[in-house]
């Protein structure tokens, strides 16, 4: 067996595991953990197939951002999955039949005569001069510019929505005002009395 | 090489040959470690009118005292117990040190010593180091989380949102860098900054606040002071160290020293032209490497001693309002500087 046949195998072993097991842990933290180690995994294979750019990416967006705001929030929330877990078994038969469809769309589409061996050629491996990253960049920018640019625009929106839906200006915050704690001065924060016996009669008087 | 091959094999010579190199890269830096912790306690015991570590010696030479004081710290933490807390998640528990640990020291298989010095030269070595960098926040979180401590959870999230904040800022400021050098390349981004005036074609000239915002948010990433808000010893104890004793807390501190060496090498061959020596005539080298990853260190040292720590919403009102929006202006101003081609080298 090749080198590359044998780290094929071994990446897949581990990446088939780690997905089964993030459907299948109880703990949820424990599924996230399993999901950042199937990323993880595919990027390795990705790099055995010569897509460097793209594992690397996705481990940068994927593990090292996305991932960790969500297992931030999944640890967070207190969930109690065995309760759930029952109500979940009442569900079993309508979610059996949407997933047998989703699996026989997912055949129809990605199934041997689209995505097959035959009909998908090897990956060329260039000299080691060939940049797979340049590569990518020219196309992106050259001749998918427009789908480029509107997914980008897309991806815009999205977070202007996000935030707009999430945003709520709440009068009585006791934050502090940044602004205003940056122009202090000295004067602004002590007051200096001129005759503090006399400031101190006055009072006495208006007591009176 | 050659004698290995003829032992076993071109294959297992060839993984014997890279493991021999992996080890050349990582004793080096483990030794470094060792000594940085000995150098800090030197550096802030003498800002602080201190000795520091004085007792220590090997072999009882004289002139050596206080030099042994790492490897008396290493042996004391290997002889302690580990104590696993009850309710923790023992797998994670003991998973997060080694999480930590890892990217630290993967992300030195890209980094160029000298212009033939590097393991691998990879063509994406900019974006593998910040893949890997980007993972070291796991072993904060998971620490905190199974550790099932509440001091140790607040730590790990002070320090997630922290991390994630500062990546961004970091993330940028490499931009402009590659900008500069139009390469994803350790080894060209430093050979691009070679000029015949030496100082002056450093990336530093052109793109001195995003070496500014790359060294602060290095400081940040590593929760060193004065953005240690998730150890803060004042209020939680030490974060998501609180429940780690022995080799387990070796590992953490292990993997903080190395995270900050990394950051310091990797700003010296951003900014500062990594082994190209800052006079013009005087022969480039590692030593110049060197010489300047010290310097840095030393910074992390001196920010210890000098400030104060930060309060936790001016941490992030820094990273997200202030340097975001700066390292963005500046990555237009590179573009139009390139673009118009008025950088004169």
């Amino acid at each position: 067996m090749q080198t590359s046949q044998l780290a094929f195998y071994f990446f897949s072993i581990i990446l088939i595991v780690a997905a089964s097991r993030v459907i299948t842990s109880k703990n949820p933290v424990h599924a996230a953990m399993f999901l950042v180690l199937a990323f993880f995994t595919a990027a390795c294979l990705w790099i055995t197939l010569g897509a460097e750019f793209l594992a690397i990416a996705l481990v940068l967006v994927y593990v090292g951002a996305v991932m960790v705001l969500f297992i931030f929030v999944v640890m967070m929330l207190d969930i109690n999955r065995e309760k759930e877990r029952r109500r979940y078994r009442n569900w079993l038969l309508p979610v059996l039949i949407i997933a047998g469809v989703m699996v026989a769309e997912m055949f129809f589409v990605l199934g041997e005569q689209n995505l097959g061996i035959d009909s998908t050629p090897y990956p060329i491996f260039n000299d080691p001069n060939y940049s797979n990253t340049k590569e990518l960049g020219r196309l992106i920018y050259t001749e998918y510019v427009y789908a480029f640019e509107i997914a980008a625009v897309i991806l815009l929106v999205a977070i202007v929505a996000a935030i707009a839906l999430t945003l709520r200006v709440r009068n009585n915050k006791r934050a502090n005002d940044v602004a205003d704690q940056v122009s202090t001065s000295s004067t602004g924060r002590i007051r200096m009395l001129s005759d503090l016996n006399d400031d101190i009669d006055a009072n006495k008087r208006k007591d009176l | 090489m050659t004698i290995l091959e003829s032992m076993v094999g071109s294959t297992m010579s060839l993984a014997l040959w890279t493991l021999l190199k992996v080890l050349a890269i990582a004793v080096p830096v483990m030794i470094c470690v060792a000594f940085t912790t000995l150098a800090e306690r030197k550096v802030i015991g003498y800002m602080q009118m201190r000795l520091g570590p004085n007792r220590v010696t090997f072999f009882g030479v004289g002139f050596l005292r206080g030099w042994a004081q790492p490897f008396a710290d290493v042996v004391k933490l290997l002889l302690k117990e580990v104590i696993v807390p009850t309710n923790s998640n023992k797998f994670l528990f003991l998973l997060a040190p080694v999480l930590s640990l890892t990217p630290a020291l993967a992300a030195w298989a890209v980094i160029p010593f000298s212009d033939y010095l590097v393991l691998t030269n990879i063509d994406a070595g900019l974006l593998y180091v910040m893949a890997i960098t980007s993972m070291g926040v796991y072993g904060v979180i998971v620490a905190g989380w199974a550790s099932n401590s509440k001091y140790a959870f607040l730590g790990a999230m002070r320090s997630a949102a922290q991390i994630v904040a500062y990546e961004i800022a970091m993330g940028f400021a490499l931009v402009c860098v590659l900008m500069m050098s139009a390469s994803l390349n350790l080894t060209v981004i430093v050979e691009s900054q070679k000029g015949t005036f030496g100082l002056l074609g450093w990336n530093l000239i052109p793109l001195f606040p995003m070496f500014v915002v790359y060294f602060i948010a290095g400081v940040a990433e590593t929760n060193r002071a004065p953005f240690d808000v998730a150890e803060g010893e004042s209020e939680i104890v030490a974060g998501p160290h609180v429940e780690y004793s022995g080799t387990c807390f070796a590992v953490f501190f292990l993997a903080e020293y190395a995270n900050m060496l990394l950051i310091s090498t990797l700003a010296t061959i951003m900014f500062l032209g990594g082994w190209l020596s800052p006079i013009p005539g005087l022969s480039d080298g590692a030593v110049w490497l060197l010489v300047k990853v010290a310097f840095l260190m030393f910074c992390f040292f001196w920010f210890r001693a000098t400030f104060p720590r930060y309060r936790y919403d001016q941490i992030m009102r820094l990273g997200w309002k202030v340097f975001i929006p700066l390292t963005i202006v500046w990555l237009v101003f590179i573009g139009v500087l390139l673009k118009m081609s008025w950088w004169p080298w």
